[in-house]
């Protein structure tokens, strides 16, 4: 079986985050990416089915900082084919240009299952994944959370509010939007992501034109703005009391 | 105990065991009488499936599989207990147990809060997955305002190895502007590296993390070389050793103080300084890798003698047989993971052992201690009166900085 996992760094919210004097997009200057944690999820599931069930796991991910690492580390866990987009990425990659990439690698490639982070953070215009499933007129299934698999279907498991729990069965190919694999992504040892530096190779396709359309353009982005609207009762705990039940007098509530 | 190992598990045994004799004075492995002194000596020995005698064990009857079928070397905090009363004189902490731990990290066998750790030291340099941007925050507001050698680019006598727990964790901030206050006072050159500064990486490498270890050794190795200094001087003693014992062996070679020695030596200025009395029994806690591992005893009590109105107390353990405080080889990422399991925290018996010496104060010198033994007091009914102070908040409450 082969499985394709397209992974994708988003702004990482350890750094505060800024808008760029357009005031349309962050600022990139001091912007630090990681890896969208569904997407972690995704490779971890894609290996567990390859462990369980044979196959190939190819991980495909734009150029961005940091990627390259993050490449190693999974073909430190059981990637068999690490493949980087690269190109002129300066106007933006929004999720429509996105799928539209992959289709077409995809569409060569052939794989029976794709599964993707079923979101990021930063997709303004719909994930990825379903995306990718019209592009390649294959079914789609998101908020999964386990998958197991024979030669031509796959077993998705979903969750839905409530501690509901649905099985779905799903011809493949599909693409699976997976929310949290079966385990924790596994620890790779760092001197394990070394030796995979010299021996895996990080195959790199060029994207010639990205197709934006489809997509949302923002018109302005706002920082959050705080206002001062809290206020903290002090005194003994009788006297926050009394406090208490003035203010929900005068606010008429009681 | 037992689990299941991950497909990536390295087969073990004879070479592992041929791999420990090559380390420094790894063939003395052989003449391990068995005593059990190291078990015994060990703060989790009681606790653990396999401490190290039983490890030894395993490996001369080649089953060292079982070691890695179980959890418990996660118990192991590098403490050096073993190391320092073995008859034999076999490096058990560096020689087996990281090796060990190393080992446990290649078959992926790692507790989910140690991975979180070593994921943030890979991602950012430090293990809490703080910014680095803002290793240097807990500089706001002092006077004169610190040197980051990024920004002045001043050769400066004094390099001041901050370190992790030092530079983030709010408990701590208090200690580290107090040692500021004092290198300040005392006229010291000085500078800092703040957003440039890694991790040490010394628990990372106890944890068994080798190669996390070494990217951060060289990360740090080339901003040294980027400025100009005389000497480094640690807050943390795991940097301290880390700095001493390990970096020369990666070419990154410098002199080396822990910031008690530092001090001791200037006794003779910071004397006079010490005005306000502070009139408290105190307990000194030897960290691990200050006293045991690197011999000093006597500068930081020294220090806290030099404070008028003090009086030094020693707990049961001290010294070369001190209590670790639990933090040390990963422990600091594994609280939750060790509190599951034992049940008991070694902070608590510590903080236990300063009220038997009727402390009212635990001096430490090692910025895992503060928040490990001040959460300790909160959690022993007994020691709601003992205070935990780091010995540059002493000095500075003493010179009324």
């Amino acid at each position: 079986m082969k499985i394709a996992v397209p992974i994708k760094f988003v702004p990482d919210l350890v750094e505060e985050l800024t808008i760029d004097p357009n005031g349309t997009a962050l600022d990139t200057s001091w912007l630090r990416l990681i890896i969208n944690e569904f997407d972690d999820h995704a490779v971890e599931q894609a290996i567990l089915l390859k462990e369980r069930g044979g196959g190939e796991v190819t991980v495909v991910a734009a150029e961005a900082e940091g990627v390259d690492d993050f490449l190693y580390t999974a073909a430190a866990k059981g990637a068999d084919h690490l493949i980087k987009l690269t190109g002129d990425f300066g106007s933006g990659m929004n999720s429509h240009a996105a799928a539209r990439a992959l289709a077409d690698l995809l569409k060569d490639s052939k794989p029976d299952l794709i599964l993707t982070g079923v979101q990021a953070h930063n997709d303004l215009d719909g994930a990825v994944g379903p995306l990718l499933a019209e592009l390649l007129d294959m079914p789609y299934v998101g908020y999964v959370a386990g998958v197991s698999s024979t030669n031509d279907k796959a077993i998705a498991r979903k969750e839905y509010p409530g501690g509901i729990i649905a099985e779905m069965e799903i011809k493949l190919p599909a693409v699976l939007g997976i929310q949290a694999a079966e385990q924790p992504p596994r620890y790779v040892a760092y001197n394990r992501i070394r030796q995979v530096m010299g021996t895996s190779k990080i195959e790199e396709r060029t994207i010639t034109a990205l197709d934006l359309s489809g997509g949302v353009t923002a018109s302005r982005m706002f920082q959050p703005e705080s206002s001062q609207r809290a206020t903290i009762l002090e005194g003994s705990p009788e006297e926050v009391a009394d406090q208490m039940v003035g203010i929900l007098k005068e606010l008429g509530m009681l | 105990m037992e689990i299941t190992l991950s497909p990536l598990s390295p087969s073990v045994s004879k070479t592992f065991y041929a791999s420990i004799h090559e380390m420094l004075d790894g063939e003395r492995i052989r003449k391990c009488l068995q005593c059990g002194t190291c078990s015994g000596v060990c703060p989790f020995g009681y606790y653990m499936k396999y401490p190290p005698g039983k490890i030894i064990g395993t490996l001369r009857s080649e089953v060292f599989d079982l070691v890695m079928k179980t959890d418990s070397m996660w118990m192991c905090v590098s403490c050096s207990a073993c190391s320092a009363f073995c008859p034999t004189q076999i490096p058990i902490t560096a020689a087996l147990m990281t090796r060990v731990k190393e080992e446990m990290i290649l078959a992926g066998n790692v507790p989910a809060e140690l991975q979180t750790a070593l994921r943030n030291s890979q991602q950012y340099g430090n293990p809490m997955g703080e910014s680095p941007r803002k290793r240097a925050d807990w500089t706001t507001g002092i006077q004169p305002e610190i040197n980051i050698l990024g920004k002045t680019r001043q050769p400066v006598d004094v390099l001041w190895f901050v370190g992790d727990y030092a530079s983030y964790h709010p408990r701590v901030q208090s200690a580290t502007r107090a040692l500021a206050k004092i290198l300040n006072t005392l006229g010291v050159n000085f500078g800092i590296l703040g957003p440039e500064e890694n991790s040490d990486g010394d628990s990372q490498r106890l944890a068994g993390e080798r190669g996390i270890f070494e990217m951060l050794a060289k990360k740090n190795g080339q901003t040294f070389r980027k400025y100009k200094f005389n000497k480094i001087v640690t807050t943390d003693p795991h940097a301290f050793n880390a700095l001493k014992n390990e970096y020369p062996a990666l070419g990154i070679s410098y002199p080396v103080q822990h910031f008690t020695e530092f001090l001791a030596e200037r006794l003779a200025q910071i004397k006079p300084l010490l005005k306000n009395e502070i009139s408290a029994k105190i307990a000194y806690h030897d960290p691990c890798y200050l006293g045991r591992v690197n011999g000093v005893y006597d500068e930081p009590r020294e220090l806290l003698r030099s404070i008028p109105g003090v009086e030094l107390t020693e707990m049961s353990h001290q010294r070369a047989n001190s209590l670790c405080c639990g933090g040390g080889g990963g422990g600091m990422w594994l609280d939750g993971f060790q509190w599951e399991k034992a049940h008991v925290r070694l902070s608590e018996w510590r903080v236990k052992e300063a009220i038997s010496a009727n402390a009212n104060i635990l001096a430490v010198a090692c910025p895992y201690e503060p928040p490990r033994f001040e959460d300790a007091t909160k959690t022993i009914s007994s020691a709601s009166h003992l205070k935990v102070r780091e010995i540059s908040e002493l000095l500075v409450e003493s010179m009324g900085l």
